[in-house]
């Protein structure tokens, strides 16, 4: 099974995700860029995530909220900077709980062998923000964590 | 939260540096003076000690004293919970991903089914 690479090099702002898909490039385009396909994969199950804009143009704007099983619920928004396209997408990305902390992601699509590498960089504006938003994915973990999971590794087999 | 944030803030700064990673590795063999630490590094031991501040305000060494020595011993749980911060969000991320190979393989399975249409 293909493998999420997380690098988060300690004292520094970054965050690099990389990730192979056994999907061509324009469709994996279409799975991060069109609201409908979006909601159906970002965050891990039991997360419902309803995107409310997603002007995928440049300064286009972007808004989702992710609601847990519990009720509480999540905001974020941000802007797009250029067409998005499968060589760059670029944005801005601010949790509405905790305004001002701007982070800003550039994702790569390439293709190789039917194959597409999916690169994400985060860039946060200091190391103490990038530290929080990871620690915050935290409580997510440990509440959900493994039993999530084995329910969808249980249904991926089935189907 | 953000006081985990602030703990983690300070067990990274101090992991940041390689010498201090050394001293670490170092006492995961056991207690050590400052002297012992210093000489694989060719540093002072003033300079030794400085970072062994460094450590001890993350929680990442104590130092306890025996007669006329001060002994540094490593201590584990931040690094405990370094270990579940990266764990947490990398399950955030793989199960996402996870579903999108869900998604793409539908997606790919209904476009093979246009195509025989």
């Amino acid at each position: 099974m293909p493998k999420t690479e997380i690098t988060a090099v300690p004292g520094s702002p970054l965050v690099t995700i990389t990730r192979d898909f056994d999907a061509p490039r324009d469709l994996v385009f279409r799975a991060y860029t069109e609201p409908a396909l979006l909601e159906q994969w970002l965050g891990p199950h039991g997360l419902t995530t309803v995107v409310e804009r997603y002007e995928t143009r440049d300064g286009g704007k972007w808004r989702y909220v992710q609601t847990s099983p519990d009720g509480g619920s999540h905001a974020f928004h941000g802007v797009f900077h250029g067409d998005p396209a499968p060589e760059a997408i670029v944005q801005t990305f601010e949790y509405e709980g905790v305004p001002g902390h701007v982070k800003l992601d550039s994702v790569t699509l390439t293709e190789a062998g039917g194959k597409t590498r999916v690169r994400t960089t985060a860039a946060f504006t200091c190391v103490e923000d990038r530290d929080a938003m990871v620690a915050a994915g935290m409580e997510y973990g440990v509440r959900e964590g493994d039993e999530r999971l084995a329910e969808l590794l249980a249904k991926l087999q089935a189907g | 939260m953000e006081a985990v944030a602030d703990r983690l803030s300070l067990v990274f700064g101090a992991l940041a540096d390689p010498t201090r990673r050394a001293i670490l590795t170092r006492l995961t063999q056991g207690e050590a003076t400052v002297a012992e630490l210093a000489q694989p590094h060719r540093m002072s031991q003033p300079a030794v000690s400085k970072h062994l501040k460094v450590l001890e305000k993350a929680g990442l060494v104590s130092r306890t004293r025996r007669a006329t020595t001060r002994l540094s011993r490593l201590e584990a749980e931040p690094l405990r919970e370094v270990t579940t911060w990266l764990a947490s969000y990398q399950r955030f991320w793989d199960e996402s991903h996870e579903r999108l190979d869900d998604l793409l393989a539908a997606l790919q399975a209904k476009g093979n089914d246009h195509a025989q249409d």
